[in-house]
């Protein structure tokens, strides 16, 4: 009992202490920390078009902050969402836009295949680990590069004739919603949202009341233990990845069918796989935390934008304000540890 | 891990019990701590923060004068009411490059027109490619009666926002968008590169040359093309090495392929690539540096990058194939105050009307021989009489003809 309260004590508190520090900073340099968080706010939930792109941004959050957390839950660091989310756009793409199929096919296949790919990227670094021990952190980090150059090529080379960009995918294979676009003034935001937290039920769903997510957290917790007791370790940190990389990979989906409808060859990560590791831990790597601590950094990616407009605070103080934010959300193991002091102390 | 588990031999029973022990020390070090080493770790962090923000803020200074409460568009102390705004790429407006050049134009403007920041004119920067749309959404919202795309990468999102806001104009800088109420500003990046590969040939000792693109697409190879064909055009013998970074941000990568290029002996060296190019100038400074007598060169691209090249007396850098984006924008802006905005047209600025140019600042090294040749050649493309390809096709044509 106690520990559940706990786990919701911490987030919102380190939640709260970065609002605070990044107000002390705005105000050390002469802005109003108080019209600065207005503007945020309002950039966030202004009207229903910000609404609807705080939920679009919000949706490959969900997707990438459950893949971390389920690989986290089995014990393993998946910094390769990032690669993940990447051959997962490109293979939605590519289906979005070289097979011709009804709606009812061609979204479907769209978004297997880009899950597939995500798994895919998931699996090799799983069967390095599993098989030669070899650190996944590395492995998934230059994972990450070999995702983001070789689509770039692809892109150039094959989906196209040596243009930037691909075509859009068909309108069978599109997530993008017109009456959701209407409803929210051009939003970009997409039918993607209900796949999100049908995904973060799935995720709870395998974790709490299936025999693998059982498994799962039992190599989790303690490798040598699990062994012990039967079960293959080296098949769950497979799975593991497997799963991790398919939720990674439809994060891409969302982005390659929904929010942009096609791929551009890229001079850089799009960080929503990093972004997904503060979201996991945020979430306390729960399926349900992570839902709600996707929808923060959504909020808090699209109204800081709104931040230097508005209040007129420069766009490098507001990079430090949410790095701060997620600085602290990152820290919450001290949290936890000052919360605990200080019961101990009133005893 | 294996070696451990089987050291441990009585297996996970005994494990759990070396496990209960290490956690209980952990408790006990906990204790000790006192409360005030809190407030010490905390201070840390928060003034980390201070610090950091410092470095943020210091550099910008122009940035920040932007006055801090929430001003509309209706506010306008100005002599008009027409305000104007742009929307970056990623690169931001402090990237010695045309977002730069952009921000620049559009603050002469507003100077011209007695607008400040926020009053006016002001501009949105994106942090990534997720961020165009929302971006030139708000500002359409604000008001503003004409939103500036800096750089083709925001092709999607001006179109997009372009269809949705038809009473809004916009503008979008280095690419084309077709929509009656987009004005499409290019340059003639081959024809200004073209030069600059002519002022290369003319300053070659080796005869090799390089050129360092950002990423390969239709825009840069405007660049590569124009370069290799003024450069054969001097003297056909002359080799060129082209090689991308893969983007427009990693200095370090365009550094080692100069450090190659140097090495291979080629002596000038063109960079098209944005902020890496900083890496072509840092290769050229250190060899420099090490041996003043050493024959390198950089041409600069986009502005005028005679500071990019200054290393103790000497300076690096033979030109720069300079792009007068921010005359565009400052062009655009008073057309659309006076009401004759050029909606549903191209905007080209070529070599005939200026928009771009070679800078010859340096003037040790663009000796007056280079600056005829170059006037030179400038005069046969005004009129028409050489026609420089765009394309890698139309350079092997070119070439063929020569």
């Amino acid at each position: 009992m106690e520990n559940k309260w706990f786990n919701i004590l911490v987030p919102i508190i380190s939640v709260l202490i970065g609002l605070f520090a990044g107000a002390l900073i705005m105000l050390f340099f002469g802005y109003n920390p108080i019209q600065g968080y207005i503007a945020l706010f309002k950039g966030a939930f202004g009207d229903l078009y910000f609404f609807g792109e705080t939920i679009r941004q919000t949706t490959p959050y969900i997707f990438t902050g459950l893949a971390v957390a389920f690989a986290f839950r089995a014990g393993l660091f998946n910094i390769g969402a990032e690669g993940q989310v990447i051959v997962g756009w490109l293979a939605a793409v590519w289906v979005g836009t070289t097979i011709d199929a009804p709606m009812y096919i061609h979204l479907p296949l769209a978004l297997l295949v880009a899950a597939i790919a995500g798994a895919l990227w998931g699996f090799i670094p799983g069967l390095l680990k599993a098989g030669l021990g070899v650190h996944e952190v590395i492995i998934t980090i230059m994972l990450n590069y070999i995702a983001l150059y070789s689509s770039n090529a692809i892109i150039r080379s094959i989906l196209t004739e040596n243009a930037d960009k691909t075509d859009m995918v068909a309108p069978t294979a599109s997530l993008a919603s017109e009456w959701l676009a209407n409803t929210t003034y051009f939003s970009r935001m997409h039918y993607g949202i209900f796949i999100a937290i049908l995904a973060a039920v799935a995720m709870w769903f395998i974790i709490e009341r299936t025999k693998l997510g059982f498994e799962l957290k039992s190599v989790g917790y303690n490798k040598h233990a699990s062994k012990y007791a039967g079960m293959s370790v080296k098949r769950n940190i497979i799975l593991a990845m497997v799963i991790s990389g398919l939720f990674a990979g439809l994060a891409g989906s969302m982005e390659g069918l929904g929010t942009y409808g096609n791929m551009t060859a890229s001079s850089g990560f799009s960080n929503i796989g990093f972004d997904g590791i503060a979201v996991a831990l945020l979430g306390a790597n729960n399926a349900f935390g992570v839902v709600l601590a996707a929808f923060l950094f959504g909020a808090l990616k699209v109204g800081a934008l709104n931040m230097p407009t508005q209040a007129g605070v420069p766009n490098e103080l507001v990079d430090i304000i949410i790095a701060l934010i997620i600085f602290f959300v990152a820290s919450s193991y001290l949290i936890r540890w000052i919360i605990l002091r200080f019961k101990r102390e009133g005893k | 891990m294996e070696a451990i588990s089987k050291k441990q031999g009585g297996g996970a029973l005994e494990y759990s019990v070396i496990n209960r022990c290490r956690k209980q020390k952990i408790k006990e070090g906990a204790i000790i701590l006192k409360s005030r080493k809190l407030i010490l770790i905390l201070t840390i962090f928060i003034s980390f923060g201070l610090v950091l923000a410092a470095c943020g803020g210091s550099n910008n200074e122009d940035k920040s004068s932007g006055g801090n409460d929430g001003k509309k568009t209706e506010e306008n102390e100005g002599s008009t009411d027409y305000s104007v705004a742009m929307v970056t790429d990623e690169g931001g407006v402090d990237d010695k490059s045309f977002n730069q050049s952009s921000w620049e134009g559009l603050q002469a403007w507003g100077e011209e027109h007695g607008l400040s920041k926020g009053n006016g004119y002001d501009y949105a920067q994106s942090n990534d490619e997720s961020d165009y749309l929302p971006n030139l959404t708000r500002l359409t919202r604000d008001g503003y009666n004409l939103i500036f795309g800096v750089g083709y990468l925001l092709e999607d999102a001006i179109s997009k926002v372009a269809e949705q806001n038809p009473d809004t104009n916009f503008s979008i800088v280095d690419t084309v968008v077709e929509a009656p109420n987009v004005a499409s500003i290019t340059f003639a990046e081959n024809e200004g590169s073209f030069l600059a590969g002519v002022a290369a040939a003319k300053k070659t000792k080796t005869n090799k040359l390089g050129f360092v693109g950002g990423m390969d697409s239709d825009l840069i190879t405007k660049f590569e093309v124009g370069f290799v064909a003024g450069a054969k055009s001097v003297n056909p013998d002359i080799e060129v090495d082209i090689q991308y970074v893969g983007d427009f941000s990693s200095a370090d990568d365009a550094k080692l392929i100069a450090t190659r290029m140097y090495g291979d002996d080629r002596d000038i060296i063109y960079h098209a690539a944005g902020a890496a190019g900083n890496g072509v100038f840092n290769q050229a400074k250190d060899m420099k540096k090490n041996d003043p007598n050493n024959e390198i060169w950089v041409i600069g691209v986009d502005r005028d990058q005679h500071e990019e090249g200054k290393i103790g007396e000497d300076n690096v850098t033979l030109t720069s194939m300079v792009k007068r984006v921010d005359v565009s924008v400052q062009e655009v802006s008073n057309l659309g105050l006076n009401g004759d905005f050029p909606g549903g047209e191209i905007l080209e600025f070529a070599l005939k009307d200026d928009g771009v140019y070679l800078a010859d600042t340096n003037e040790e090294a663009y000796t007056e021989e280079i600056a005829s040749a170059v006037d030179e050649w400038k005069e046969k493309i005004i009129n028409e009489e050489v026609d420089v390809p765009q394309t890698r096709k139309d350079l092997e044509e070119f070439e063929k003809s020569l």
